[in-house]
């Protein structure tokens, strides 16, 4: 599926919601089923560190395509994290760099969470970005 | 079980719902909630009284101080200089002149660090803080120590986070210049032996300093009790707007000290060859100061001084009893700071449940706590804590509150525990 189509369907799966803390809710469900990352990416190098939580993020690629998958020692986090990941990994790197991520808007999540930690969901997306921007350029070299 | 509180001294019993009427916003929601507000150690609420001085400046006679001759700067001036000695009676400083009106806590320990500090620490000398301290009580030493090649000496505390005084005996020497302390730690609610700690101190003709940020709003603050050489707090943490502070300081020490910032106000006379400096307190507050907060300070003092202390202090410390106890009978809590005397702060951690996730859930409840480490990292570190989930209390909280807090983190257990 296309990211736009993505982010639609998650849209629509919020939108069956009218209070924040049902948002909260789903949002730790899904910090709950994303599956672990392999302790040996668990490393420095791969860590995003916020005030409150860390998260790790490891990228890879295949057959042109770039994925992710991450952890946090944070449940909502980890929520957040599915998010971006069901959005954005196994799609063409030059998607992951071109799109606005409008849905984090749309589902209204900007506006319940704190500074800090809408700051580190922008710091998450931007290594997405980054790492798919490298993958991109040397793709195309 | 919110009448049952009685004034220890005049048997009245504190009414907490006339009190919470007088602040506006604790009649509001939170994600369509009612709020509970219990980040109060991070600010407190403002009482409508503030608000209206706010109001009341801005409407009627808002002018620059002190160097108008019309009839609104001459009002302003008059309601800014009044709130020096509302702060003066407060602290129970000596003179007016002891008082200098700072941004807040962080700005009157750096004013002391970059003046008094400067001018007296040098190389090979030392400066002692506590293991509790807040980050505002740490980073400005550690600048002034790098800068002069000076050493800071940690006091370390125990496993309540409780200063260890032995140690702290052994610390002080010839070569210590400085000691500053906070009087009431933030991240675990601990009220120090301040005044045990300065007449140590003393005894080696060191000057201390107190961190009051927490405690001008916890205990009774007398400086001429304690015999501090420094204290200061922020207006905001006591019903009063953010951006207003003070320091208190002796009047032989400031008169000593060299200024902090330069500019207006601050002088006596300009000229290119060469400046003199303005008297005390004034030599430390160049510029315009932050006329209608100030304002808004003696207020909130003024209103804070009006409330029945002795009934608000009982209340305030039964409702840290509550919620220790029912907290720590939930399985997993643990409650971080458990000295002795403790200010209504209850810091905890839940087993393996990560503070920002319980705090986010009980947000969504209504519910105000603080999450993470609380600008006390190595509080944290000493503890072995990613951060804490923390609750403070003020005297417009109740019972019915805590009940919710209890139900709230029994909740956040259940949902985030898989």
């Amino acid at each position: 599926m296309k990211i736009e189509e993505i982010e639609k369907s998650i849209v629509e799966d919020f939108e069956l919601f009218d209070e924040w803390a049902e948002k909260y809710q789903y949002i730790i469900e899904l910090g709950q089923k994303l599956p672990p990352l392999d302790d040996k990416y668990k490393i420095e190098e791969n860590k995003i560190k916020g005030c409150q939580s860390s998260v790790w993020l490891n990228a890879y690629s295949k057959e042109g395509k770039v994925f992710f998958e991450a952890d946090s020692d944070s449940t909502f986090v980890k929520g957040e994290i599915a998010l971006l990941i069901n959005v954005l990994s196994g799609q063409d790197p030059k998607d992951v760099v071109e799109t606005d991520l409008k849905f984090i808007d749309e589902i209204g999540l900007r506006q319940h969470i704190a500074v800090t930690r809408a700051n580190g969901l922008a710091s998450m997306i931007k290594q997405m970005k980054l790492y798919a921007l490298g993958l991109n350029s040397k793709q195309s070299a | 079980m919110d009448s049952v509180i009685t004034d220890p001294v005049t048997k009245a019993p504190f009414d907490v719902e006339s009190v919470r009427r007088d602040f506006p916003v604790l009649k509001g929601k939170a994600h369509g909630k009612p709020l509970i507000y219990f980040d109060n150690a991070a600010t407190s609420q403002k009482p409508q009284v503030v608000i209206d001085k706010l109001v009341d400046y801005y409407s009627n006679y808002n002018a620059n101080i002190h160097r108008g001759v019309h009839y609104l700067s001459q009002k302003a001036s008059n309601e800014f200089d009044v709130v020096r000695s509302i702060v003066q009676k407060f602290i129970n400083a000596s003179s007016e002149r002891e008082i200098i009106f700072v941004k807040g806590t962080t700005e009157g320990i750096n004013l002391v660090a970059s003046t008094y500090g400067r001018k007296n620490v040098k190389a090979g000398d030392e400066v002692i803080v506590s293991a509790m301290e807040h980050h505002s009580n740490i980073v400005p030493w550690q600048m002034l120590c790098e800068e002069k090649g000076a050493t800071l000496k940690v006091i370390p505390m125990n496993e309540k986070g409780e200063i260890i005084m032995e140690e702290y005996k052994k610390l002080l020497s010839d070569k210590t210049k400085f000691v500053s302390v906070v009087h009431t730690s933030n991240s675990l609610g601990t009220v120090n032996p301040v005044k045990e700690i300065i007449r140590l101190a003393h005894e080696r003709n060191i000057p201390v300093m107190v961190d009051a940020a927490q405690g001008i709003v916890h205990s009774t603050i007398d400086v001429q009790k304690l015999d501090c050489d420094f204290l200061t707090f922020s207006g905001h943490k006591v019903f009063s707007p953010t951006g207003t502070g003070v320091l208190f300081g002796k009047t032989e020490l400031l008169e000593a000290m060299p200024p902090y910032q330069g500019g207006g106000e601050m002088i006596s006379s300009v000229k290119f060859e060469k400046t003199t400096y303005n008297e005390i307190p004034y030599k430390f507050e160049a510029g315009t100061p932050n006329i209608a907060d100030v304002i808004g300070l003696g207020a909130g003092l003024n209103y804070f001084s009006g409330i029945d202390q002795a009934g608000a202090h009982a209340h305030e410390q039964a409702l840290l009893k509550y919620a220790s106890e029912k907290l720590s009978a939930i399985d997993g809590v643990r409650l971080i700071g458990t000295a002795k005397e403790k200010a209504s702060v209850v810091s905890f951690v839940i087993d393996g449940l990560n503070a920002l996730d319980v705090g986010m859930f009980l947000d969504t409840m209504g519910i105000a706590v603080r999450t993470g480490q609380h600008c006390t990292e190595p509080v944290m570190d000493q503890f072995c804590i990613p951060g804490t989930i923390r609750a403070s209390f003020l005297f417009y909280n109740t019972f019915a509150e805590i009940d919710s807090l209890i139900e709230g983190v029994k909740k956040a257990i259940k949902l985030l525990k898989n």
